[in-house]
Protein backbone atom coordinates (compact mmCIF):
# COMPACT_ATOMS: atom_id res chain seq x y z
CA UNK A 1 0.00 0.00 0.00
CA UNK A 2 1.11 3.53 -0.68
CA UNK A 3 1.63 6.14 2.03
CA UNK A 4 -1.27 8.01 3.56
CA UNK A 5 -2.19 11.24 1.82
CA UNK A 6 -4.31 14.04 3.27
CA UNK A 7 -7.01 14.84 0.73
CA UNK A 8 -10.47 16.30 0.43
CA UNK A 9 -13.17 13.72 -0.22
CA UNK A 10 -13.85 15.22 -3.63
CA UNK A 11 -10.18 14.99 -4.61
CA UNK A 12 -9.74 11.46 -3.28
CA UNK A 13 -12.75 10.33 -5.29
CA UNK A 14 -11.39 11.93 -8.46
CA UNK A 15 -7.92 10.43 -7.99
CA UNK A 16 -9.38 6.98 -7.32
CA UNK A 17 -11.54 7.19 -10.45
CA UNK A 18 -8.46 7.95 -12.54
CA UNK A 19 -6.55 5.06 -10.98
CA UNK A 20 -9.53 2.80 -11.68
CA UNK A 21 -9.12 3.59 -15.36
CA UNK A 22 -11.59 6.42 -15.86
CA UNK A 23 -10.51 8.04 -19.11
CA UNK A 24 -13.31 10.51 -19.66
CA UNK A 25 -14.70 13.05 -17.24
CA UNK A 26 -17.42 15.50 -18.20
CA UNK A 27 -18.79 17.98 -15.72
CA UNK A 28 -20.12 21.38 -14.90
CA UNK A 29 -19.22 23.34 -11.75
CA UNK A 30 -21.55 23.43 -8.76
CA UNK A 31 -20.82 23.70 -5.03
CA UNK A 32 -20.00 21.52 -3.13
CA UNK A 33 -18.51 19.16 -5.74
CA UNK A 34 -16.47 21.55 -7.86
CA UNK A 35 -13.15 20.16 -6.55
CA UNK A 36 -13.86 16.97 -8.51
CA UNK A 37 -13.99 18.89 -11.79
CA UNK A 38 -10.99 21.04 -10.80
CA UNK A 39 -8.93 17.96 -9.94
CA UNK A 40 -9.91 16.20 -13.16
CA UNK A 41 -8.99 19.25 -15.22
CA UNK A 42 -5.46 19.13 -13.81
CA UNK A 43 -4.91 15.36 -13.83
CA UNK A 44 -6.80 13.99 -16.85
CA UNK A 45 -4.57 15.57 -19.52
CA UNK A 46 -1.51 14.12 -17.75
CA UNK A 47 -2.83 10.55 -17.88
CA UNK A 48 -3.96 10.67 -21.48
CA UNK A 49 -7.59 11.12 -20.53
CA UNK A 50 -10.24 13.62 -21.48
CA UNK A 51 -11.60 16.43 -19.34
CA UNK A 52 -14.39 18.56 -20.73
CA UNK A 53 -16.21 21.30 -18.90
CA UNK A 54 -19.52 20.86 -20.68
CA UNK A 55 -21.91 23.69 -21.46
CA UNK A 56 -24.46 22.19 -19.06
CA UNK A 57 -25.15 19.19 -16.84
CA UNK A 58 -27.35 17.74 -19.58
CA UNK A 59 -24.53 17.95 -22.10
CA UNK A 60 -22.15 16.32 -19.62
CA UNK A 61 -24.35 13.27 -18.98
CA UNK A 62 -24.87 12.78 -22.71
CA UNK A 63 -21.11 12.92 -23.25
CA UNK A 64 -20.89 10.13 -20.67
CA UNK A 65 -23.42 8.20 -22.77
CA UNK A 66 -21.18 8.59 -25.79
CA UNK A 67 -17.96 7.59 -24.06
CA UNK A 68 -19.60 4.65 -22.27
CA UNK A 69 -21.05 3.43 -25.60
CA UNK A 70 -17.50 3.22 -26.89
CA UNK A 71 -16.56 1.03 -23.92
CA UNK A 72 -14.58 3.70 -22.07
CA UNK A 73 -14.80 4.19 -18.31
CA UNK A 74 -16.55 7.55 -18.01
CA UNK A 75 -17.74 9.69 -15.13
CA UNK A 76 -19.66 12.84 -14.41
CA UNK A 77 -20.29 14.60 -11.12
CA UNK A 78 -22.61 17.26 -9.84
CA UNK A 79 -24.63 18.27 -6.82
CA UNK A 80 -28.37 17.85 -6.26
CA UNK A 81 -29.95 20.39 -8.68
CA UNK A 82 -27.45 19.33 -11.33
CA UNK A 83 -28.38 15.67 -10.86
CA UNK A 84 -32.04 16.54 -11.50
CA UNK A 85 -30.91 17.94 -14.83
CA UNK A 86 -29.03 14.76 -15.62
CA UNK A 87 -32.05 12.50 -14.94
CA UNK A 88 -33.05 12.16 -18.57
CA UNK A 89 -29.56 11.08 -19.57
CA UNK A 90 -29.34 8.67 -16.63
CA UNK A 91 -32.52 6.98 -17.80
CA UNK A 92 -31.09 6.66 -21.33
CA UNK A 93 -27.86 5.17 -19.94
CA UNK A 94 -29.87 2.61 -17.95
CA UNK A 95 -32.07 1.85 -20.98
CA UNK A 96 -29.01 1.28 -23.14
CA UNK A 97 -27.36 -0.90 -20.45
CA UNK A 98 -24.31 1.35 -20.23
CA UNK A 99 -21.89 1.23 -17.30
CA UNK A 100 -20.69 4.58 -15.97
CA UNK A 101 -20.27 6.47 -12.70
CA UNK A 102 -22.38 9.45 -11.67
CA UNK A 103 -21.34 11.31 -8.52
CA UNK A 104 -23.82 13.32 -6.49
CA UNK A 105 -22.25 15.41 -3.71
CA UNK A 106 -25.61 16.40 -2.24
CA UNK A 107 -26.65 19.82 -1.01
CA UNK A 108 -29.90 21.02 0.51
CA UNK A 109 -33.06 21.08 -1.61
CA UNK A 110 -35.60 21.14 -3.15
CA UNK A 111 -35.14 23.66 -5.92
CA UNK A 112 -31.92 25.60 -5.86
CA UNK A 113 -31.93 24.90 -2.11
CA UNK A 114 -28.68 25.70 -0.35
CA UNK A 115 -25.06 24.61 -0.54
CA UNK A 116 -24.63 22.93 2.83
CA UNK A 117 -24.59 19.12 3.28
CA UNK A 118 -27.77 17.12 2.78
CA UNK A 119 -28.98 13.59 2.04
CA UNK A 120 -32.27 14.57 0.53
CA UNK A 121 -31.61 12.86 -2.80
CA UNK A 122 -32.08 9.36 -1.35
CA UNK A 123 -35.32 8.90 -3.24
CA UNK A 124 -33.82 10.36 -6.40
CA UNK A 125 -30.88 7.95 -6.22
CA UNK A 126 -32.68 4.79 -5.12
CA UNK A 127 -36.18 5.15 -6.57
CA UNK A 128 -36.42 7.75 -9.26
CA UNK A 129 -33.18 8.47 -11.06
CA UNK A 130 -35.20 9.14 -14.21
CA UNK A 131 -38.23 7.87 -16.12
CA UNK A 132 -38.88 4.22 -16.82
CA UNK A 133 -38.32 0.85 -15.15
CA UNK A 134 -34.74 0.85 -13.92
CA UNK A 135 -32.46 0.99 -10.93
CA UNK A 136 -29.01 2.43 -10.33
CA UNK A 137 -26.27 0.93 -8.21
CA UNK A 138 -26.01 3.41 -5.33
CA UNK A 139 -22.94 3.60 -3.10
CA UNK A 140 -22.88 5.77 0.03
CA UNK A 141 -19.35 6.51 1.27
CA UNK A 142 -18.87 7.56 4.88
CA UNK A 143 -15.17 8.50 4.98
CA UNK A 144 -12.68 10.06 2.59
CA UNK A 145 -11.09 6.60 2.27
CA UNK A 146 -14.46 5.25 1.13
CA UNK A 147 -14.91 8.11 -1.31
CA UNK A 148 -11.84 6.58 -2.99
CA UNK A 149 -12.59 2.89 -2.46
CA UNK A 150 -16.21 3.08 -3.56
CA UNK A 151 -15.30 5.03 -6.69
CA UNK A 152 -13.25 2.02 -7.77
CA UNK A 153 -15.97 -0.40 -6.67
CA UNK A 154 -18.59 1.63 -8.57
CA UNK A 155 -16.69 1.31 -11.85
CA UNK A 156 -16.07 -2.42 -11.35
CA UNK A 157 -19.68 -3.19 -10.40
CA UNK A 158 -21.11 -0.99 -13.15
CA UNK A 159 -19.04 -2.86 -15.74
CA UNK A 160 -19.94 -6.25 -14.27
CA UNK A 161 -23.69 -5.68 -14.61
CA UNK A 162 -23.70 -3.15 -17.45
CA UNK A 163 -25.56 -0.54 -15.45
CA UNK A 164 -24.90 3.02 -14.28
CA UNK A 165 -23.62 3.47 -10.72
CA UNK A 166 -24.19 6.49 -8.53
CA UNK A 167 -22.00 7.60 -5.67
CA UNK A 168 -24.24 9.40 -3.22
CA UNK A 169 -22.05 11.64 -1.06
CA UNK A 170 -22.73 14.99 0.58
CA UNK A 171 -21.05 18.34 1.10
CA UNK A 172 -19.46 17.24 4.35
CA UNK A 173 -17.66 14.28 2.75
CA UNK A 174 -16.75 16.29 -0.32
CA UNK A 175 -15.18 19.16 1.61
CA UNK A 176 -13.48 17.39 4.51
CA UNK A 177 -9.92 16.13 4.46
CA UNK A 178 -8.81 12.83 5.94
CA UNK A 179 -5.88 10.53 5.28
CA UNK A 180 -6.42 8.20 2.36
CA UNK A 181 -4.40 5.32 0.94
CA UNK A 182 -4.73 4.19 -2.64
CA UNK A 183 -4.21 0.55 -3.51
CA UNK A 184 -1.28 -0.25 -5.77
CA UNK A 185 -3.07 -2.65 -8.07
CA UNK A 186 -6.51 -2.69 -9.61
CA UNK A 187 -8.66 -5.44 -11.09
CA UNK A 188 -8.34 -5.58 -14.87
CA UNK A 189 -11.26 -4.07 -16.75
CA UNK A 190 -13.56 -6.61 -18.36
CA UNK A 191 -13.79 -7.00 -22.13
CA UNK A 192 -16.71 -5.08 -23.64
CA UNK A 193 -17.63 -6.97 -26.82
CA UNK A 194 -20.85 -4.93 -27.04
CA UNK A 195 -19.05 -1.57 -27.29
CA UNK A 196 -19.26 0.66 -30.35
CA UNK A 197 -15.52 0.95 -30.68
CA UNK A 198 -15.11 0.29 -34.40
CA UNK A 199 -15.74 -3.08 -36.09
CA UNK A 200 -12.92 -2.70 -38.64
CA UNK A 201 -14.95 -4.93 -40.99
CA UNK A 202 -14.14 -7.89 -38.76
CA UNK A 203 -17.45 -8.26 -36.93
CA UNK A 204 -21.07 -7.18 -37.13
CA UNK A 205 -21.50 -3.61 -36.04
CA UNK A 206 -22.72 -3.06 -32.48
CA UNK A 207 -25.69 -0.90 -31.64
CA UNK A 208 -26.18 0.88 -28.33
CA UNK A 209 -29.68 2.26 -28.07
CA UNK A 210 -32.59 2.69 -25.69
CA UNK A 211 -35.30 3.01 -28.33
CA UNK A 212 -37.56 -0.05 -28.86
CA UNK A 213 -40.67 0.79 -30.89
CA UNK A 214 -41.98 -2.77 -30.78
CA UNK A 215 -43.60 -3.25 -27.35
CA UNK A 216 -42.77 -6.97 -27.21
CA UNK A 217 -39.09 -6.18 -27.62
CA UNK A 218 -39.12 -3.37 -25.06
CA UNK A 219 -40.86 -5.61 -22.54
CA UNK A 220 -38.31 -8.34 -23.18
CA UNK A 221 -35.43 -5.97 -22.58
CA UNK A 222 -36.99 -4.69 -19.35
CA UNK A 223 -37.59 -8.21 -18.05
CA UNK A 224 -34.03 -9.25 -18.89
CA UNK A 225 -32.71 -6.17 -17.05
CA UNK A 226 -34.78 -6.95 -13.98
CA UNK A 227 -33.48 -10.53 -13.95
CA UNK A 228 -30.01 -9.02 -13.77
CA UNK A 229 -31.17 -6.79 -10.90
CA UNK A 230 -32.16 -9.90 -8.94
CA UNK A 231 -28.55 -11.12 -9.15
CA UNK A 232 -27.35 -7.68 -8.07
CA UNK A 233 -29.69 -7.73 -5.05
CA UNK A 234 -28.43 -11.19 -4.09
CA UNK A 235 -24.74 -10.51 -4.49
CA UNK A 236 -23.89 -6.84 -4.20
CA UNK A 237 -25.60 -5.53 -1.04
CA UNK A 238 -23.05 -4.11 1.39
CA UNK A 239 -23.40 -2.89 4.95
CA UNK A 240 -21.36 -2.35 8.08
CA UNK A 241 -22.47 -3.32 11.58
CA UNK A 242 -21.18 -1.61 14.72
CA UNK A 243 -21.99 -3.01 18.17
CA UNK A 244 -25.15 -4.70 16.93
CA UNK A 245 -24.63 -8.15 18.49
CA UNK A 246 -26.67 -7.38 21.61
CA UNK A 247 -28.27 -4.12 20.43
CA UNK A 248 -31.80 -3.41 21.63
CA UNK A 249 -31.95 -0.20 19.63
CA UNK A 250 -30.67 -0.37 16.07
CA UNK A 251 -29.78 3.03 14.73
CA UNK A 252 -29.27 3.22 11.02
CA UNK A 253 -27.65 5.96 8.99
CA UNK A 254 -25.68 6.21 5.79
CA UNK A 255 -22.87 8.43 4.57
CA UNK A 256 -21.57 11.24 6.76
CA UNK A 257 -24.53 10.89 9.13
CA UNK A 258 -23.33 7.39 10.07
CA UNK A 259 -20.16 8.93 11.55
CA UNK A 260 -22.22 11.17 13.78
CA UNK A 261 -24.44 8.26 14.80
CA UNK A 262 -21.37 6.18 15.61
CA UNK A 263 -20.27 8.84 18.10
CA UNK A 264 -23.78 8.88 19.57
CA UNK A 265 -23.80 5.06 19.87
CA UNK A 266 -20.53 5.24 21.82
CA UNK A 267 -22.03 7.88 24.13
CA UNK A 268 -25.19 5.79 24.60
CA UNK A 269 -23.19 2.65 25.38
CA UNK A 270 -21.27 4.59 28.04
CA UNK A 271 -24.66 5.21 29.70
CA UNK A 272 -25.61 1.55 29.47
CA UNK A 273 -28.01 1.94 26.55
CA UNK A 274 -27.65 -1.05 24.25
CA UNK A 275 -27.49 0.75 20.92
CA UNK A 276 -25.86 -0.44 17.71
CA UNK A 277 -25.41 0.94 14.22
CA UNK A 278 -26.25 -0.55 10.83
CA UNK A 279 -24.71 1.49 8.06
CA UNK A 280 -25.87 0.63 4.55
CA UNK A 281 -22.93 1.04 2.18
CA UNK A 282 -25.06 0.24 -0.84
CA UNK A 283 -28.42 2.02 -0.81
CA UNK A 284 -29.47 0.08 -3.88
CA UNK A 285 -29.38 -2.82 -3.49
CA UNK A 286 -30.57 -2.17 0.07
CA UNK A 287 -28.84 -4.52 2.57
CA UNK A 288 -32.10 -6.05 3.77
CA UNK A 289 -30.48 -9.02 5.52
CA UNK A 290 -28.52 -6.86 7.98
CA UNK A 291 -31.76 -5.35 9.28
CA UNK A 292 -33.54 -8.71 9.47
CA UNK A 293 -30.66 -10.35 11.31
CA UNK A 294 -30.80 -7.63 13.96
CA UNK A 295 -34.44 -8.51 14.77
CA UNK A 296 -33.22 -11.19 17.18
CA UNK A 297 -32.16 -8.55 19.73
CA UNK A 298 -33.71 -5.29 18.49
CA UNK A 299 -36.77 -3.81 20.17
CA UNK A 300 -36.79 -0.67 18.05
CA UNK A 301 -35.09 0.89 15.04
CA UNK A 302 -34.13 4.53 14.54
CA UNK A 303 -33.21 6.00 11.18
CA UNK A 304 -31.10 9.18 11.30
CA UNK A 305 -30.82 11.12 8.07
CA UNK A 306 -30.11 14.58 6.68
CA UNK A 307 -33.57 14.69 5.10
CA UNK A 308 -37.21 14.28 6.13
CA UNK A 309 -37.08 10.49 6.47
CA UNK A 310 -36.56 9.09 3.01
CA UNK A 311 -34.90 5.83 4.13
CA UNK A 312 -37.50 4.95 6.77
CA UNK A 313 -39.75 2.96 4.42
CA UNK A 314 -36.85 0.82 3.21
CA UNK A 315 -36.06 -0.08 6.82
CA UNK A 316 -39.71 -0.87 7.53
CA UNK A 317 -39.89 -3.13 4.48
CA UNK A 318 -36.62 -4.83 5.38
CA UNK A 319 -38.05 -5.91 8.75
CA UNK A 320 -41.64 -6.37 7.52
CA UNK A 321 -42.73 -3.69 10.03
CA UNK A 322 -42.05 -6.13 12.90
CA UNK A 323 -40.63 -3.36 15.12
CA UNK A 324 -41.29 0.37 15.40
CA UNK A 325 -39.04 2.42 13.14
CA UNK A 326 -38.40 5.88 14.56
CA UNK A 327 -36.95 8.76 12.65
CA UNK A 328 -34.73 11.70 13.49
CA UNK A 329 -33.46 14.04 10.83
CA UNK A 330 -32.20 17.50 10.09
CA UNK A 331 -32.68 19.06 6.71
CA UNK A 332 -31.91 22.06 4.56
CA UNK A 333 -28.16 21.83 5.17
CA UNK A 334 -28.38 21.31 8.93
CA UNK A 335 -26.22 18.47 10.24
CA UNK A 336 -27.43 16.40 13.22
CA UNK A 337 -25.12 16.45 16.25
CA UNK A 338 -24.13 13.40 18.32
CA UNK A 339 -25.88 15.01 21.32
CA UNK A 340 -29.17 15.28 19.41
CA UNK A 341 -28.98 11.62 18.37
CA UNK A 342 -28.14 10.62 21.95
CA UNK A 343 -31.27 12.42 23.18
CA UNK A 344 -33.33 10.34 20.71
CA UNK A 345 -31.68 7.14 21.93
CA UNK A 346 -32.41 8.01 25.57
CA UNK A 347 -36.07 8.65 24.77
CA UNK A 348 -36.46 5.41 22.80
CA UNK A 349 -34.61 3.48 25.50
CA UNK A 350 -37.00 4.75 28.13
CA UNK A 351 -39.97 3.81 25.98
CA UNK A 352 -38.73 0.30 25.11
CA UNK A 353 -37.85 -0.25 28.78
CA UNK A 354 -41.53 0.19 29.65
CA UNK A 355 -42.81 -2.16 26.96
CA UNK B 1 -6.70 10.51 23.25
CA UNK B 2 -8.75 12.85 21.09
CA UNK B 3 -8.16 16.56 20.57
CA UNK B 4 -10.92 18.58 18.98
CA UNK B 5 -9.65 21.89 17.68
CA UNK B 6 -11.49 24.80 16.16
CA UNK B 7 -9.74 27.64 14.32
CA UNK B 8 -11.54 30.84 13.40
CA UNK B 9 -10.80 34.28 12.00
CA UNK B 10 -11.00 36.29 8.80
CA UNK B 11 -10.52 34.82 5.34
CA UNK B 12 -6.89 35.45 4.34
CA UNK B 13 -5.37 34.94 7.80
CA UNK B 14 -4.38 31.38 7.02
CA UNK B 15 -7.01 29.77 9.24
CA UNK B 16 -7.48 26.83 6.87
CA UNK B 17 -3.71 26.54 6.35
CA UNK B 18 -3.01 26.42 10.09
CA UNK B 19 -5.68 23.73 10.39
CA UNK B 20 -4.00 21.82 7.61
CA UNK B 21 -0.65 22.03 9.40
CA UNK B 22 -2.27 20.55 12.53
CA UNK B 23 -3.88 17.79 10.48
CA UNK B 24 -0.54 16.94 8.87
CA UNK B 25 1.08 16.85 12.32
CA UNK B 26 -1.43 14.14 13.24
CA UNK B 27 -0.65 12.29 10.01
CA UNK B 28 3.08 12.41 10.79
CA UNK B 29 2.31 10.78 14.14
CA UNK B 30 0.27 8.11 12.32
CA UNK B 31 -2.93 9.19 14.07
CA UNK B 32 -6.48 9.53 12.78
CA UNK B 33 -7.17 13.07 11.61
CA UNK B 34 -9.96 15.04 10.02
CA UNK B 35 -10.10 18.60 8.70
CA UNK B 36 -13.33 20.32 7.78
CA UNK B 37 -13.59 23.90 6.52
CA UNK B 38 -16.65 26.06 6.84
CA UNK B 39 -17.85 26.68 3.32
CA UNK B 40 -20.53 29.00 2.15
CA UNK B 41 -21.20 32.09 0.08
CA UNK B 42 -18.19 33.72 1.70
CA UNK B 43 -15.89 36.47 0.51
CA UNK B 44 -12.40 37.78 1.15
CA UNK B 45 -12.33 39.43 4.57
CA UNK B 46 -15.41 37.49 5.70
CA UNK B 47 -15.30 35.10 8.62
CA UNK B 48 -13.85 31.66 8.16
CA UNK B 49 -13.43 28.69 10.45
CA UNK B 50 -12.32 25.11 10.39
CA UNK B 51 -12.56 22.00 12.55
CA UNK B 52 -9.60 19.70 13.09
CA UNK B 53 -9.70 16.46 15.06
CA UNK B 54 -6.63 14.44 16.03
CA UNK B 55 -7.42 11.07 17.57
CA UNK B 56 -6.24 7.55 18.25
CA UNK B 57 -9.76 6.26 17.47
CA UNK B 58 -11.78 6.45 14.24
CA UNK B 59 -13.26 9.96 14.08
CA UNK B 60 -17.03 10.33 14.24
CA UNK B 61 -18.40 13.76 13.53
CA UNK B 62 -15.78 15.86 11.71
CA UNK B 63 -17.56 19.01 12.88
CA UNK B 64 -16.19 20.29 16.17
CA UNK B 65 -18.96 21.74 18.37
CA UNK B 66 -17.19 21.95 21.75
CA UNK B 67 -13.48 22.35 21.07
CA UNK B 68 -10.79 21.27 23.52
CA UNK B 69 -8.64 23.91 21.85
CA UNK B 70 -9.88 27.10 20.20
CA UNK B 71 -7.70 29.38 18.09
CA UNK B 72 -9.31 32.76 17.41
CA UNK B 73 -7.90 35.50 15.25
CA UNK B 74 -10.67 38.10 15.18
CA UNK B 75 -13.24 39.71 17.42
CA UNK B 76 -16.43 38.24 15.88
CA UNK B 77 -15.03 34.70 16.12
CA UNK B 78 -14.00 35.25 19.73
CA UNK B 79 -17.52 36.34 20.65
CA UNK B 80 -19.08 33.51 18.67
CA UNK B 81 -16.96 30.60 19.85
CA UNK B 82 -15.39 31.33 23.27
CA UNK B 83 -18.39 29.99 25.18
CA UNK B 84 -18.27 26.71 23.23
CA UNK B 85 -14.86 25.69 24.56
CA UNK B 86 -15.13 22.53 26.64
CA UNK B 87 -14.55 23.12 30.38
CA UNK B 88 -10.90 22.32 31.08
CA UNK B 89 -10.00 23.28 27.51
CA UNK B 90 -8.02 26.25 26.30
CA UNK B 91 -8.18 29.15 23.88
CA UNK B 92 -5.38 30.89 21.97
CA UNK B 93 -6.31 34.45 21.20
CA UNK B 94 -4.58 36.85 18.82
CA UNK B 95 -4.62 39.87 21.13
CA UNK B 96 -3.61 42.25 18.33
CA UNK B 97 -7.06 41.78 16.83
CA UNK B 98 -9.24 40.72 19.77
CA UNK B 99 -10.06 43.24 22.50
CA UNK B 100 -12.81 41.36 24.31
CA UNK B 101 -12.15 39.24 27.36
CA UNK B 102 -14.06 36.28 28.73
CA UNK B 103 -15.05 35.87 32.35
CA UNK B 104 -14.81 32.09 32.09
CA UNK B 105 -12.48 30.60 34.70
CA UNK B 106 -12.91 26.97 33.67
CA UNK B 107 -10.67 27.30 30.62
CA UNK B 108 -7.11 28.53 30.06
CA UNK B 109 -6.95 31.59 27.84
CA UNK B 110 -3.59 32.33 26.23
CA UNK B 111 -3.28 35.76 24.67
CA UNK B 112 -0.56 36.45 22.14
CA UNK B 113 -0.19 39.54 19.93
CA UNK B 114 0.58 37.28 17.00
CA UNK B 115 -0.32 39.67 14.20
CA UNK B 116 1.97 42.47 15.45
CA UNK B 117 4.73 39.95 16.24
CA UNK B 118 4.53 38.69 12.67
CA UNK B 119 4.75 42.21 11.26
CA UNK B 120 7.66 43.22 13.52
CA UNK B 121 9.63 40.15 12.45
CA UNK B 122 9.04 40.47 8.73
CA UNK B 123 6.69 37.48 8.73
CA UNK B 124 3.56 39.13 7.40
CA UNK B 125 0.80 36.55 7.27
CA UNK B 126 2.61 34.31 9.74
CA UNK B 127 0.47 35.06 12.79
CA UNK B 128 -1.37 31.77 12.35
CA UNK B 129 1.85 29.76 12.63
CA UNK B 130 3.11 31.88 15.55
CA UNK B 131 -0.01 30.80 17.42
CA UNK B 132 0.67 27.15 16.54
CA UNK B 133 4.15 27.57 18.09
CA UNK B 134 2.54 28.67 21.34
CA UNK B 135 -0.04 25.87 21.13
CA UNK B 136 2.76 23.35 20.72
CA UNK B 137 4.43 24.56 23.92
CA UNK B 138 1.30 24.91 26.04
CA UNK B 139 -0.59 21.78 25.05
CA UNK B 140 2.02 19.30 23.84
CA UNK B 141 -0.53 17.68 21.48
CA UNK B 142 1.96 18.05 18.62
CA UNK B 143 5.77 18.07 18.61
CA UNK B 144 8.35 20.32 17.03
CA UNK B 145 9.49 17.46 14.77
CA UNK B 146 5.92 16.87 13.60
CA UNK B 147 5.26 20.52 12.82
CA UNK B 148 8.50 20.83 10.88
CA UNK B 149 7.76 17.68 8.92
CA UNK B 150 4.21 18.94 8.31
CA UNK B 151 5.39 22.30 6.99
CA UNK B 152 7.97 20.63 4.75
CA UNK B 153 5.22 18.38 3.40
CA UNK B 154 2.81 21.24 2.63
CA UNK B 155 5.18 23.90 1.28
CA UNK B 156 6.19 23.14 -2.31
CA UNK B 157 9.97 22.69 -2.85
CA UNK B 158 10.04 25.72 -5.15
CA UNK B 159 9.14 27.91 -2.18
CA UNK B 160 11.78 26.61 0.26
CA UNK B 161 12.13 30.10 1.77
CA UNK B 162 8.65 29.70 3.20
CA UNK B 163 9.73 26.67 5.23
CA UNK B 164 12.35 28.76 7.02
CA UNK B 165 9.87 31.60 7.62
CA UNK B 166 7.25 29.23 8.98
CA UNK B 167 9.75 27.59 11.33
CA UNK B 168 10.84 31.04 12.50
CA UNK B 169 7.19 31.80 13.24
CA UNK B 170 6.87 28.55 15.20
CA UNK B 171 9.88 29.55 17.35
CA UNK B 172 8.49 33.03 17.99
CA UNK B 173 5.26 31.57 19.35
CA UNK B 174 7.06 28.85 21.26
CA UNK B 175 9.35 31.35 23.02
CA UNK B 176 6.57 33.84 23.82
CA UNK B 177 5.63 33.82 27.45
Amino acid sequence: MEERMLMKGNEALAEAAIRAGCKCYFGYPITPQTEIAAYMSKRMPKVGGVFIQAESEIAAINMVYGAASAGVRAMTSSSSPGISLKSEGISYLAGADLPCVIVNVERGGPGLGGIQPSQSDYYLATKAGGHGDFSLLVFAPSTVQEMADLAVKAFDTADKYRMPAMILADGLLGQMMEPVRFPESYAPQPEKPWACSGHANKREHNIVNSLYLVPEELEKSNIARFERYETVKREEALSENYLTDDAQIIVTAFGATARIVRSAVNMARAEGIKAGLIRPVTLWPFPVKAYRDALSTAKAYLSVEMNMGQMVNDVKLAIDCKRPVHFFGRTGGMVPTPAEVLAQLRAINEQTGKD
Amino acid sequence: MTSEIQLAGFGGQGILFAGKVLAYCGMMADREVSWLPSYGPEMRGGTCNCSVTLSDEPIGSPTVYTPDILIVMNEPSFLKFIDNVRPGGCAFVDSTLVDSKTDRTDIDVYEIPATSMAEENGLKGGANIIILGMLLKKTGIITLEEIEAAIRKIVPPAKAQLIENNMKAVSLGYDFS
